[in-house]
């Protein structure tokens, strides 16, 4: 059961990761940055409440407030780049930040104890969950209430002009700017709002393995990060959701017994996945626009007849 | 009126515009031709900000709007019909043409009255409504750029070769559309390579070819097939 509650949160945090990448890959952006964003949120909320002793779900938000701010600074002048380069981009930027890690170097005396990130033996007794008396099963079932609420905020988003925003600058940057659209604005904010998801993942992870270390959040993870909206599909939040299952716990977790074999057939599986269905699980499809501008305007229910 | 002045603009250190000058008038056609690589499509880029003018001015009624972002540009209600159309093709019809209101989203009452009323102009597009773009034909896809546009009430129209890969009957009836949106009094500006059936339509007309203007004037000024083996080939000496 104990083994059962722990792939739940892993579940969840990277769900939160992927759901990260899937906001900025809307806009037709493919970042590798997630993974930093994701490292920078855990670092945060530690510090918070190992080294201040703040609780968890304000320091959650604290992560969240200050990754997202941080992606929107890098949104800028990352979104100037596009494609390849983009990737490139972030990929340096994800870098850097495991980077800064790996050197960062700032512990108080707490209990008698030193307690902070130490540099490259990274950050360890992070045990806001331990100390207080949560079992595995509450915090499971804590990050899955976040998850939840995050899924279903991100649900509303897509379903409301907002998602189809996002979705047209993805399809045509050209075609969003000549009816209007403010590439600059959306593009950031959909970084934003990737970049302080990633946080709320990051700060969830560091408190359920209560150990941190630079190394978590190299390119493997990035990779994991846009490989879960890829896979899942763009059709809505919920491919995301499903690739996570698919990937974590059956591809790293449920293939186990066959050892060493299970590199290979996780890589063969993910062919066979994406050629199958090459939009990924739940494909494409456009949110409603006009459920938002007439709910009930009679020309679309004339077309609709016409049908 | 749109007054262009001296207007430059490069890729790198390649000049595609190099200075320069029109005008288009209100409530009429103003075309131009000329032959690829002349600087059309730039030029349409400029006007809509998505390229960035190096220098020169462009002026709406005395209001200067080099500078202005690509948006602010659909605001002030100069709304581009892109070439090769860039429609949204996952979005229904009916989302096409509401993501055209864009930039009026506030004004639901009147974007569905418009809706209505492009739906009438363009009954094809109504049959479709609820089919993706993606799955339209390509005339049909045209339809739908020129009324998205619409969806804006834009001031001026601004069309980037409208006939491109389009079967030559195809061609005809997207020019009677626009013939019919002239005739209704509304500024457009048509750039054209397709130049005998843009002079059949054009109030005025410019000639481009290599980045700069080098002729201006009525459909009736010039030899005709003078005019259009410059605007297919364009020349060296400039008139």
């Amino acid at each position: 059961m104990e083994f059962y509650l722990g792939l739940l949160q892993i579940l969840g945090v990277h769900t939160l990761l992927g759901l990260s990448a899937y906001v900025v890959l809307l806009t037709g952006q493919v970042s590798m940055a997630q993974a930093g964003f994701y490292a920078v949120g855990a670092y945060v909320a530690a510090m918070c409440t190992a080294m201040f002793g703040i609780h968890i779900l304000p320091a959650v938000i604290i992560a969240s407030v200050s990754t997202g701010i941080l992606a929107m600074i890098v949104g800028f002048p990352a979104l100037r780049v596009r494609g390849l380069m983009l990737v490139v981009a972030t990929l340096a930027f994800g870098e850097m930040v495991r980077m800064f890690f790996f050197n960062f170097r700032w512990q108080i005396e707490r209990d008698g104890k030193l307690i902070g990130p130490n540099g490259a033996e990274g950050f360890r007794a992070i045990r806001f969950f331990p100390e207080n008396g949560w079992e595995t099963g509450d915090v499971a079932l804590f990050i899955w209430c976040i998850v939840v609420i995050v899924l279903g905020l991100l649900w509303w988003v897509d379903n409301t002009r907002a998602g189809a925003v996002l979705r047209a600058v993805g399809h045509d940057e050209v075609a969003a700017q000549s009816v209007g659209l403010n590439l600059t604005t959306i593009k950031v904010a959909a970084m934003a709002l990737g970049g302080a998801i990633a946080g709320i993942g990051g700060g969830l992870y560091a408190h359920t393995v209560t150990h941190i270390e630079h190394g978590v959040f190299g390119i493997l993870l990035a990779t994991f990060a846009i490989a879960y909206p890829i896979l899942g599909g763009l059709g809505s939040v919920f491919g995301t959701l499903l690739a996570v299952i698919f990937i974590q716990g059956f591809l790293v977790e449920g293939l186990r017994f066959i050892g060493d074999w299970r590199s290979l057939l996780f890589g063969a599986l993910i062919l066979l996945v994406m050629n199958l269905r090459p939009t990924g699980l739940l494909g494409e499809r456009m949110s409603p626009l006009k459920t938002l501008f007439s709910r009930k305007s009679p020309v679309v229910t004339n077309a609709k007849e016409t049908q | 009126m749109l007054e262009i002045r001296d207007l430059r603009t490069s890729y790198g250190k390649i000049a595609a515009l190099k200075g320069v000058a029109l005008d288009i008038k209100d409530g009429g056609l103003t075309c131009l031709l000329g032959p690829n690589g002349a600087g059309k499509t730039t030029l349409i880029w400029t006007l809509a900000a998505i390229l960035k003018a190096q220098s020169g001015s462009i002026r709406m009624d005395g209001e200067e709007l080099i500078g202005a972002k690509p948006h602010q540009i659909v605001s002030k209600g100069i709304v581009t019909v892109p070439e090769n159309r860039l429609v949204f093709p996952e979005m229904s019809v009916t989302d096409n043409l509401f993501a055209g209101a864009f930039s009026r989203r506030a004004d639901k009452i009147a974007v569905a009255q418009d809706l209505e009323e492009v739906l009438q102009r363009f009954p094809r597009l109504r049959e479709r409504a609820n089919q993706d773009a993606g799955t339209l034909s390509g005339g049909e896809q045209q339809m739908l750029a020129v009324a998205r546009a619409l969806m804006a009430r834009p001031k001026i129209l601004l069309l980037d070769e409208p006939s491109t890969g389009l079967a030559p009957i195809i061609v005809e009836e997207i020019f009677e559309i626009i013939g019919a949106l002239r005739d209704e009094g509304r500024t457009i500006f048509l750039v054209e390579q397709n130049a005998n059936m843009a002079l059949e339509y054009a109030d005025d007309f410019y000639l481009l070819e290599q980045g700069l203007v080098t002729f201006g004037g009525k459909p009736g000024d010039v030899d005709h097939d003078e005019l259009i083996q410059r605007a297919y080939l364009g020349t060296r000496k400039a008139s």
